[in-house]
C-alpha cells in the first residue's frame, strides 16, 4: 500500500467519523424528546407520570415500524428528504439524514428502556412533594437512568457505525464505500482489511469509553 | 420554628379499581399537631387511603378537607403547590440514587427556586435535626437503612410542611432502628409541631408514638379513638388480633409478656392507667373466696406514659362463680375478654 492509498484510508475515515457524529448527534435530537415521551405518556404502574394510552400506542407502533424497516432500503426511500435538505442523495452529509433517521427510533427505545429502570417509588415520591411534569422528568428521571442512558448512547453510536459502513454502499462514502469500491470490487484484499480493522477498533473504543462512564457514575452512588 | 397545625378532615372517602373497594366509605376527622395512626392489615386499604390524603391521587368520591380547604379537586397548579406543603417518608425511603444526602434534602427547596444560599443553611439545619450534620456528602447506598430514612425525613421537612405522612416507614427497619426512627419523628412532631399521619401494619408502632389510631378493614374504618382507650377496651375482632401479636416490645425497653404456664388461659383481663397499681385480684379473691390461676402477664406503655397491664387467668369455680368475678372485675374497671368469644 503506498501513500496514495493510505491518504485514501485517512480521508475515508474522516468521513466516517463525521458521518458517524453528526448522525448521532440528530438521531438523539430526534430519539430523546421521542422516548422521554414514551417513558411518560406509558402506563402509570410502569412509571409514566402523564398516561396517555392512544398516543402512546401510536408512536410506539411508527417506532416498531421504522426499526423493523430494512436500513438499505430506509436509505432509499428517503433520498428525496435528503435531497431537499441538503441539495443532493449522494455523498456524506447526504447520508446523514437517513441515518439519523434510522437510529432515532432505535434511540427513542433505549432511553425509554433506561427510564423505565429508574424505581418507580422515587418518581412517586418526587410528584408527592410537589415537583412538575418538567422537573420529574429533568431533575430526577433523567439523572436517575444516566448510567444507563450513557450504555445506550454508546450502543446507539455503535450501531451508527455499522449502518454508516452500510451506508457506503450506495454511495456514502467513507469506510464502507472504501472497502467495497477498493477491496471487494478492485479485489484489493489488504484495503479491505485495513478499513474493516479500523471499524473495529471503532466499536471497541466507543464501547470502552462508553462502559467506563457508566461504571463511574455508579460508581460514584 | 414555628409549626402550622393543620387539621385533616376525610368525609366517606371513597375509591375503586376496577371491582376492588380499595376504600368504601371512609370518614375521618385528624386533629392537628398530634400523631395519628392508621393501622391495617396488608389489603386493607392502607396505601389507598394514603394516596388519596396525601393527595397522589384523587377519590371517586367524597371529600378530603385540610383545616377548612378542600384539597381533593384542586386544579393542576393548586395541587402542586399543596403538595409542596405536605412532607412523605416511604417504606423503602425512596431517596435520589443519583444525589448524594444533602443533594437530597435540598430536592425539595431546589423545585421551589430556592436561593442557592439558602438551601445549604437550611439543608445543614435539617442534617443536624435528623443526627447526620457530618454524612452530608456521602452517597445514599453508604448509608444504613436508619440513616437513609433520617435523609427522607430531613428531605419531607425541608419545605416546611403542616402535615407529615410516614408510609409504612418503620416496616423496612429492624426493631432497634424502628424504635430511634419512631423515636425521631415524636421529638421533631414536638419540635416543630406538626400534624404526623403513620400509616402502618405495626401495632407497636401506634403503642410507642400515636396519640390516637383509627383500624382499618375491607376499606373501612372499624374502630377509631385514644390509643389508650383501643389499648385498655379493643372492640373489634381485627383490633383484638392486633394486639393478641403484640406481646411487651424489645426495643423500648419495657416488660415482655411473661408466661408462666403453657396451658392457655381463659380469660384475658387488661387493666388501664390507675387500675394497674391496685391489687384488683387478690381484692375479689378475698370478696368471693374464688382463686385466680395466672396464666401469662406483662405492662405495657402505651404513648410512652400510660401504662396497660395484660393478664392471662382462668377463674376458678363453676360458671356461675366465673360470671361473678367477671362482673365484679368489670365494676373495677378491668377490661375482660372470654376465650372463644
Amino acid at each position: 500500500m503506498n501513500a496514495k492509498v493510505w491518504l485514501l484510508v485517512w480521508s475515508s475515515t474522516l468521513q466516517s467519523l463525521s458521518m458517524v457524529f453528526f448522525s448521532t448527534l440528530f438521531s438523539l435530537i430526534l430519539g430523546l424528546p421521542l422516548g422521554i415521551l414514551l417513558f411518560i405518556t406509558g402506563e402509570e404502574e410502569q412509571g409514566g407520570i402523564i398516561p396517555m394510552p392512544l398516543l402512546n400506542s401510536v408512536i410506539s407502533r411508527i417506532v416498531n415500524v421504522l426499526r423493523s424497516f430494512p436500513f438499505i432500503i430506509l436509505m432509499i426511500l428517503l433520498f428525496p428528504l435528503s435531497r431537499l435538505l441538503i441539495g443532493t442523495s449522494i455523498g456524506t452529509a447526504a447520508t446523514i439524514v437517513p441515518l439519523s433517521i434510522a437510529a432515532a427510533p432505535f434511540v427513542a427505545r433505549v432511553i425509554e428502556t433506561a427510564l423505565k429502570e429508574v424505581d418507580p417509588g422515587v418518581v412517586q415520591a418526587a410528584r408527592a412533594m410537589g415537583s412538575t411534569n418538567f422537573q420529574i422528568v429533568w431533575k430526577v428521571l433523567i439523572p436517575e437512568a444516566m448510567p444507563s442512558l450513557v450504555s445506550g448512547v454508546a450502543l446507539t453510536i455503535i450501531s451508527l457505525i455499522g449502518y454508516s459502513a452500510m451506508a457506503g454502499a450506495i454511495g456514502g462514502g467513507g469506510l464502507g464505500d472504501l472497502a467495497i469500491r477498493y477491496g471487494y470490487q478492485r479485489f484489493r484484499g489488504d484495503i479491505m482489511l485495513v478499513a474493516v480493522i479500523i471499524i473495529l477498533v471503532f466499536v471497541e473504543i466507543v464501547q470502552i469509553i462508553g462502559n467506563r462512564i457508566s461504571a463511574r457514575l455508579l460508581a460514584r452512588r | 420554628m414555628v409549626g402550622i397545625y393543620m387539621q385533616i378532615r376525610l368525609n366517606n372517602l371513597k375509591k375503586s379499581y376496577g371491582s376492588l373497594h380499595a376504600v368504601n366509605g371512609i370518614s375521618l376527622s385528624i386533629p392537628s399537631n398530634r400523631i395519628y395512626g392508621i393501622i391495617g392489615k396488608s389489603g386493607a386499604g392502607k396505601s389507598t387511603l394514603v394516596r388519596l390524603i396525601s393527595l397522589l391521587e384523587e377519590p371517586d368520591q367524597g371529600e378530603v378537607y385540610f383545616d377548612d380547604a378542600r384539597v381533593d379537586n384542586l386544579d393542576k397548579e393548586g395541587l402542586i403547590a399543596r403538595r409542596r406543603r405536605v412532607g412523605m417518608i416511604f417504606q423503602n425511603f425512596n431517596l435520589f440514587s443519583s444525589r448524594n444526602a444533602e443533594q437530597n434534602v435540598a430536592y425539595p427547596l431546589e423545585i421551589i427556586g430556592t436561593p442557592r444560599a439558602e438551601i445549604k443553611t437550611r439543608v445543614a439545619e435539617l442534617l443536624e435535626l435528623v443526627g447526620l450534620g457530618d454524612r452530608g456528602k456521602a452517597p445514599i447506598s453508604t448509608l444504613s437503612g436508619g440513616q437513609k430514612q433520617r435523609v427522607a425525613i430531613a428531605r419531607s421537612l425541608a419545605g416546611n410542611p403542616d402535615i407529615l405522612f410516614c408510609d409504612e416507614a418503620t416496616s423496612a427497619l429492624d426493631p432497634q432502628t424502628t424504635h430511634s426512627i419512631l423515636s425521631l419523628l415524636k421529638e421533631i412532631q414536638r419540635k416543630i409541631g406538626l400534624t404526623i399521619v403513620m400509616i402502618t401494619h405495626q401495632m407497636e408502632v401506634v403503642r410507642d408514638v400515636c396519640d390516637l389510631v383509627a383500624v382499618l378493614n375491607d376499606g373501612v374504618v372499624v374502630e377509631e379513638g385514644l390509643v389508650t382507650d383501643i389499648f385498655a377496651n379493643p372492640e373489634s375482632d381485627v383490633t383484638k388480633e392486633f394486639l393478641a401479636h403484640l406481646v411487651g416490645s424489645d426495643s423500648a425497653g419495657e416488660e415482655k409478656m411473661v408466661q408462666w404456664s403453657s396451658k392457655k388461659g381463659a380469660y384475658t383481663l387488661r387493666f388501664r392507667g390507675t387500675t394497674t397499681d391496685q391489687p384488683i385480684l387478690s381484692q375479689i379473691t378475698r370478696e368471693t373466696g374464688i382463686d385466680f390461676n395466672i396464666r401469662a402477664g406483662g405492662v405495657q406503655k402505651v404513648g410512652g406514659e400510660v401504662e396497660i397491664g395484660t393478664m392471662v387467668v382462668d377463674i376458678q369455680g363453676n360458671e356461675e362463680e366465673q360470671q361473678q368475678v367477671v362482673e365484679r372485675l368489670r365494676e373495677l374497671g378491668v377490661v375482660v375478654e372470654k376465650e372463644g368469644q
